[in-house]
């Protein structure tokens, strides 16, 4: 067992180095100097090359790849160039919307996607199975700052239940900025429940014919134990696994579902960023999501090690 | 295993798959509200009476009518013509980035399966780029490259390319192993000649299912760039940018950004269905269950 997490511990690091690398490659294929490009047109010479030792553009490349590699790995992300911040300051700052955005997107995906799924498995080819597996594709159509857009149209100004945008400005309580997630939580969680009842769905039609679920009926067990109980537990695995992906795939739902209702989270720093051509933030916002996904693709693995004795590969 | 192969299919066989596609209703109703798109893009606005791009302040923000179909935007602008103009951009970009990304993903994939050196560093390189959320990524890209039409087909078919990759690699590996390849071989067949035509054709139907996904994929993640306006240029026509401008205009004017929208989803919705029959009919192990 200790091999295999090592084994995998090796893996997950050798692909960190490879995300590492790929960031920095990013920034190196923009025609042109990347710091006059950042400063923009107005800028002087003076300028672009004060810029350009600060970035350590004036180095060989070799240099510069592992200067930025040991950079990151001291956990320093370099310095916001319009914001005068280090990178994972302003990152951090604007981690809470983010994270509750994700947070509640992902509640409101799996409480859409688990029953249906479920549902979906039991009665396949029935025609809620039917609908479930069209509503489902529908639902992973739809893109989601448009179904946000429409969300705002009808709840925040027809209706007024909600808030048009906005995270409730400085100093809001905690309550007042939570219920401004609420519409961009469900249309980000809409869209994204599509894949996870997919799965659901196939992980169950997996384990109900199985034999233990068959001597769990024949016992004389009733229904909703044996699919609650005895299926679903088995099914969970890759459920979970989808969840976790699911998660991280959310981060990136939410650069865009931030824009719609301009919630001020990472999302929203990214898009400036780029606006901006702040390429340190870019750089330091997909080093974080990916590093995130590449762990949790790595956790589940270790839980899947954990959870299911068959598992020692 | 019927599937992998159609490519080799004679005629017959072919037109005995086409049949079997087209039994099957989501791939029929898909189909034909895609070609209805197409046509749309195609001979729309040549046979709009008005240009996609002419201004008309008279007639600014006008809600649906006999005049103006789908009604006119914040320039007084038709908005069905500029929804097929749009359309022409939205469904260009999609086809490239699918024509980038096999480009890009079959090399890599075949070049990993094929030759055991080269299979460890693919492998982890396409781990490495599937770590990156899609839209993510595709934003770097652009923003590196900068923004325009040819960088945005470039970024996303860089972006999509690993799932090609991934899945041609796989194939490769087992086909590599099949006696036909071992037979082709010890005739004298060289490498090139057995990549191409012995195990290429006979991926070629899990290539084309693949894009079919990439291809509605890359149209949502086009229309999410332009929407964030680090896409094409905003003063370019495309379902993405149509929804962004129609956004300042949410409480007067919805029409505006309501049906670029929904042409997205109708368009993104049949490349699903169709992409989802082809698969059921070519890989039964990997029917819609997955």
């Amino acid at each position: 067992m200790i091999r295999t997490i090592s084994h995998r511990l090796l893996g997950m690091l050798v692909v960190m180095l490879l995300v590492v690398t790929i960031v920095f490659v990013i920034v190196r294929i923009t025609p042109g100097d990347p710091a006059a490009v950042m400063l923009g047109p107005d800028a002087t010479s003076a300028d672009i090359a004060a810029l350009r030792t600060q970035l350590g553009l004036d180095r060989p490349l070799l240099v510069q790849y592992f200067q930025y590699l040991a950079d990151v790995v001291r956990g320093d992300f370099g310095q916001s160039i319009f914001l005068g911040q280090p990178v994972l300051r302003a990152l951090a700052d604007r981690a809470e919307p983010t994270f509750f955005l994700t947070l509640f997107s992902l509640g409101i995906a799996v409480a859409i996607a688990l029953p249906i799924g479920i549902y979906s498995a039991y009665r396949r080819g029935s025609a809620f199975d039917q609908s479930a597996t069209t509503v489902a594709m529908l639902a992973a159509s739809i893109p989601s700052f448009w179904l946000g857009l429409l969300m705002i149209q009808f709840f925040a100004v027809k209706l007024g239940w909600f808030p048009t945008s906005g995270y409730g400005g400085p100093g809001a309580s905690f309550a007042t900025r939570l219920g401004h997630l609420v519409l961009p939580a469900f249309a980000l969680g809409i869209v994204s429940s599509a894949l996870i009842i997919r799965f659901t769905r196939a992980s169950m039609l997996d384990v109900l014919n199985d034999d233990y679920v068959r001597t769990a009926r024949s016992k004389g067990m009733g229904e909703a134990r044996v699919i609650l109980r005895h299926a679903l537990k088995n099914a969970m695995i890759p459920i979970l696994t989808i969840i976790g992906l699911t998660a991280a795939l959310l981060i990136s739902g939410a650069v865009v579902t931030e824009t719609v209702f301009s919630l001020p989270g990472v999302g929203n720093l990214v898009v400036n960023a780029v606006l901006r051509r702040d390429y340190p933030v870019i750089q330091g916002a997909l080093l974080v999501v990916a590093g995130l996904y590449v762990l949790i693709n790595f956790l589940i693995d270790m839980l899947y090690i954990l959870v299911d004795p068959r598992v020692r590969y | 295993m019927a599937a992998t192969m159609t490519a080799a299919m004679p005629a017959s066989g072919r037109s005995q798959f086409l049949r079997s596609l087209l039994r099957r209703k989501p791939v029929v109703i898909g189909l034909a509200v895609l070609l209805l798109i197409l046509l749309l893009a195609l001979f729309g606005p040549m046979l709009s009476p008005y240009a996609a791009s002419k201004l008309s302040l008279a007639s600014r923000l006008k809600p649906p009518s006999p005049e103006h179909w789908l009604g006119t935007d914040d320039f007084g602008r038709d908005v069905l013509t500029r929804l097929a103009v749009a359309g022409r951009l939205s469904l260009l970009v999609g086809f490239s980035v699918v024509v980038v990304s096999c480009v890009i993903g079959v090399t890599l994939g075949l070049l990993a399966g094929f030759f055991r050196r080269l299979d460890t560093p693919v492998a982890r390189l396409i781990d490495a780029m599937m770590a990156f959320p899609d839209i993510l990524l595709a934003i770097a890209l652009v923003a590196a490259l900068g923004p325009s039409v040819v960088n945005v087909i470039a970024a996303l078919g860089i972006v999509y390319a690993p799932r090609l990759a991934r899945i041609v690699r796989a194939s490769t590996l087992v086909i590599r192993e099949l006696p036909y390849v071992e037979a082709a071989r010890a005739l004298g067949v060289s490498t090139p000649r057995i990549m191409v035509r012995h195990v290429l054709r006979n991926l070629l139907s899990p290539i084309l299912v693949q894009s079919t996904f990439i291809f509605a994929s890359a149209m949502l993640a086009e229309a999410g760039l332009s929407f964030l306006g680090v896409g094409v240029s905003p003063s370019v026509p495309t379902w993405g940018t149509m929804i962004a401008q129609g956004r300042q205009y949410l409480d007067q004017a919805s029409w505006i950004m309501f049906f670029p929208g929904l042409a997205i989803v109708c368009a993104v919705l049949s490349l699903q269905l169709v992409g989802d029959g082809l698969r059921d009919l070519l890989d039964p192990r990997l029917s819609k269950d997955i």
